[in-house]
């Protein structure tokens, strides 16, 4: 029976998936919630949990291939799921809006800002044009965007990735939707600008009374807007309760586990041993660099950096500080303008043709995304294998046997040699993008972003695995990242990279101790807490952070 | 999806089982065709130069099962014989315009900047000849030959052959693991070979397909303009030509051949649609 109090009712919705045999498959498995106006239910899971599956339902639509096989979706009187498609058809974008992960693939940018977000109110005839504009002009102003008056007279490409997330927010509120669906609308903004977005979202839900369900996998982005949570694993319900509750009083492991691996500050930070030997394994001076004819615009300024032997050091910064450029420099992908860059002493030569066998040897790369980092036609035999044949001259039978003991190393069973990348899931690929750079015995390996493009359980499996094999074999990191939780429980030092330049270095606890530098305190602010309370103050916080740093950047 | 190892036979029976009626057809006319060709002197009941009559244009009868052409020879002993020119002919034309375009594309876009600039250049010049006036110009100057007919064709294939080889190359050289291949310290050729090559098959084996088909056309328009296979060796082509003026006749002779070259083209089209299709069906779906 409908219950008046809830705007949206989702009951036992399973959705299933035929493979080729004629097999069905259960991907969302008996799930059941409500939603009330003004409230924000948040489905939380890994990757392949089926929280985007459930979403989309809700919208009475499934990616092809799948179907909704059982349950209902009651939106105030109407079942969603019995209407016809063109009814179904009216009701997306008008009653149900959705906002995708990536806001800069869906919007058209060919096009003006003004013209899309006004465009299904004016085709379905719920607004004239002049109508549209002057909400969509209210709704710039709700969203705290620059500019109100004129930001939708420009092109998308225009406006930065956060001011792009807001507006696709103002694209799902423009027709008054009674339901609003956010799918992981943050995670590929910078950490700075996260929490501004997320405030306007939390305020425009709140002030237009609209129901909302909001997607994603971090638990500590979800305490500050959700109201209920419902934890997700494998199309299951886990865990379905208030927020408050499920953060302070979780019942089920693996709400435990997830909260264990969120993304907070550790509480307390330890304080390294520092050795310094002469001269430092490897020791950046002074390097200038760009991009373009004669790197004429400049991304790194003045860099000095020194890795000691069985360190980790690790590098954070925003898009676009110069972060990766760096970890490129001095792995010889690229040629720096100036300045020089030495291992164990011996200056390195800048470009990877240029340099020895053995000194490439000697510093390895790890790059972010491993499932475009492994070639999804060579088994890991070979992708392992290689290293150590190309640096090590082992044969290929040796070759073979030494990859069974390094897949036992990163904790992979020996028979995966014999498997393709596709065949592994994104954890275990990392793992595979780890033993390739292990697989040279390197003294460095540069970890480009290693943990961002996983889930927060499995990225703290990364991490725990990074420190076992420093231990047992004394290798360095430099560990590029954004995100200064993570650095704060792998690093031994940190330096802090803005605009191109290091702003600030040193051991762990000196950096991330107050006093602070600015940025960096910035940057830490923009971790979120697990309380309900934070994002309020973090936002005042932040506003104040970044006039003190006298940055007229728009957010 | 089940984690399995994926072997050359499990593949094979893949294939085998996402074969529709249609495409089953296609390639049973294929292997038809390949058989005919290889074991045509055994197959063919007379030889293909041999005057057997004085009659032109006989219709079917019990010793010439198609008729006589226009000299009174067996047409269907000169088809079988063409096919086999024709088919052999196109095969060396498509492996050598593959082997140089390949080789040439890849090592273009491994190489970069200046290199890939002038390489790509010059190919575009080559490109903007129409195909059949530069190979009219060629033949007709050095006289027409197995030789000068193979390697003219197979040049200009291959300038088509290098546009798409080199295109696929560079969509590949700026993936990830190719970086990889390239901080490690590998060589140009190492990473072409082993990094580039494995995963530019699928896409080229199709335009392989199509490339083939193309050729069988070329040298079907070119012996029909007199330049290509020459009597009284036949060839589809040739015989389209030598037996036109059958029609007035009332007789289908020149259409045999012209029916085996529709076959072949069509049937090698459906063939390389499936394999595009299933090639783009198989890539590992992420995200």
């Amino acid at each position: 029976m409908p219950d008046p109090d809830f705007l949206l009712q989702v009951c036992n919705l399973d959705v299933s998936v035929q493979n080729k045999n004629g097999r069905k498959h259960k991907i969302v498995d008996d799930i059941s919630f409500n939603v009330s106006p003004g409230q924000v239910i948040a489905l939380i899971g890994e990757s392949g949990s089926g929280k985007t599956t459930i979403s989309l339902g809700c919208m009475g639509y499934t990616r092809p291939g799948c179907h909704i096989s059982a349950g209902s979706v009651q939106l105030g009187d109407t079942q969603v799921l019995e209407q016809p498609l063109p009814k179904l058809q009216q009701l997306r974008g008008k009653e149900i809006t959705y906002v995708a992960q990536s806001a800069a693939a869906s919007f058209n940018s060919a096009m003006k800002i003004d013209a899309q977000i006004t465009e299904i109110p004016v085709i379905t005839g719920a607004m004239s044009r002049k109508q549209a504009l002057e909400k969509a002009k209210q709704l710039y102003r709700a969203l705290e965007l620059p500019d109100p008056e004129t930001i939708g007279t420009r092109y998308p490409h225009q406006v930065s990735g956060g001011q792009l997330q807001r507006l696709m927010a103002a694209m799902a509120m423009i027709s008054g939707p009674r339901l609003l669906i956010l799918d992981e609308p943050t995670t590929a903004l910078d950490v700075t600008t996260q929490i501004e977005v997320l405030y306007s979202f939390k305020r425009l839900i709140k002030e237009n009374d609209t129901a909302a369900i909001y997607v994603t996998h971090d638990l500590s982005l979800v305490a500050q807007v959700a109201d209920h949570i419902l934890v997700l694993k494998d199309g299951k319900q886990v865990e379905y309760g208030p927020t408050s509750q499920i953060i302070s009083d979780p019942k089920h492991e693996y709400t435990k586990a997830l909260i264990a691996a969120a993304h907070l500050m550790p509480s307390k930070i330890s304080t390294p041993d520092i050795s310094t030997q002469t001269p430092p394994l490897l020791q950046v001076e002074n390097v200038t660099a760009g991009y373009g004819p004669k790197q004429q615009s400049i991304a790194l300024r003045g860099i000095n950096l020194s890795i000691q032997q069985g360190e980790t050091v690790g590098v954070i910064g925003e898009s676009g500080s110069g972060k990766t450029t760096l970890g490129r420099l001095i792995s010889g992908l690229m040629s720096p303008k100036s300045g020089r860059i030495h291992l164990n002493g011996q200056r390195l030569k800048h470009h990877v043709s240029k340099r020895s066998r053995n000194d490439l040897k000697q510093i390895q790369f790890a790059f972010q995304m491993a499932d475009v980092a492994l070639n999804p036609r060579q088994r890991l035999n070979k992708i392992l294998g290689r290293p150590m044949m190309f640096y090590r001259g082992l044969s290929q039978k040796d070759a073979t046997n030494e990859v069974s003991r390094l897949l036992e190393r990163v904790d992979l069973p020996t028979d995966f040699a014999w498997r393709f990348p596709p065949e592994l899931s994104g954890g275990q690929r990392q793992r595979v993008n780890l033993a390739r750079a292990l697989a040279a015995q390197p003294k460095l390996i540069i970890c480009d972003e290693i943990t961002s493009a996983l889930d927060t359980i499995v990225a703290q499996q990364i991490l725990d695995l990074l420190e076992d094999l420093q231990d047992d074999l004394g290798v360095s990191y430099m560990f590029i990242t954004h995100d200064i939780a993570t650095v704060s429980k792998i690093a031994d030092r940190i330096a802090v990279m803005r605009h191109g330049k290091i702003v600030t270095q040193g051991p762990v606890d000196q950096i991330l101790t107050p006093p602070c530098h600015e940025y960096t305190n910035l940057l830490l602010n923009s971790v979120p807490e697990m309380r309900t309370d934070w994002l309020d103050e973090a936002v005042v916080e932040r506003r104040k952070l970044m006039t003190a740093l006298g940055d007229k950047r728009e957010t | 999806m089940t984690p399995q190892e994926r072997t050359w036979r499990s593949q094979f029976g893949d294939a085998l089982s996402d074969l529709t009626p249609g495409v089953a057809l296609c390639l049973l006319i294929l292997i038809t065709f390949f058989l005919i060709a290889c074991f045509a002197p055994w197959i063919a009941p007379y030889d293909e130069g041999a005057i057997l009559t004085n009659d032109s244009f006989l219709s079917p009868n019990k010793e010439m099962r198609l008729g006589s052409d226009y000299l009174g020879r067996d047409v269907l002993s000169r088809l079988i014989f063409g096919v086999r020119v024709t088919l052999f002919l196109a095969l060396i034309i498509t492996f050598l315009s593959f082997f140089s375009g390949v080789s040439l594309g890849f090592l273009a876009a491994a190489f970069g900047g200046r290199v890939d600039s002038w390489m790509s250049r010059l190919n575009d010049a080559m490109l903007s000849f129409p195909a059949l006036m530069l190979a009219l110009i060629v033949i007709n100057s050095l006289g027409s030959s197995f030789a000068v007919l193979v390697l003219t064709i197979a040049f200009i294939d291959m300038t088509r052959v290098y546009r798409v080889a080199r295109a696929l190359a560079v969509n590949i050289m700026v993936m990830d693991y190719v970086e990889a291949a390239i901080v490690r310290g590998e060589g140009k050729i190492w990473i072409v070979w082993h990094e580039v090559l494995p995963n530019a098959l699928t896409p080229l084996a199709a335009e392989f397909g199509i490339r083939f088909t193309y050729a069988i056309l070329f040298i079907s328009a070119l012996s029909f303009l007199g330049l290509g296979v020459q009597p009284p060796q036949s060839d589809l082509g040739v015989m389209v030509k030598e037996n036109m003026q059958a029609i007035l006749y009332g007789e289908y002779t020149t259409l045999y051949p012209a029916i085996c070259i529709a076959f072949i083209a069509i049937s090698m089209n459906v063939f390389v649609d499936w394999l595009l299709q299933r090639s783009s069906a198989q890539l590992p779906d992420e995200l």
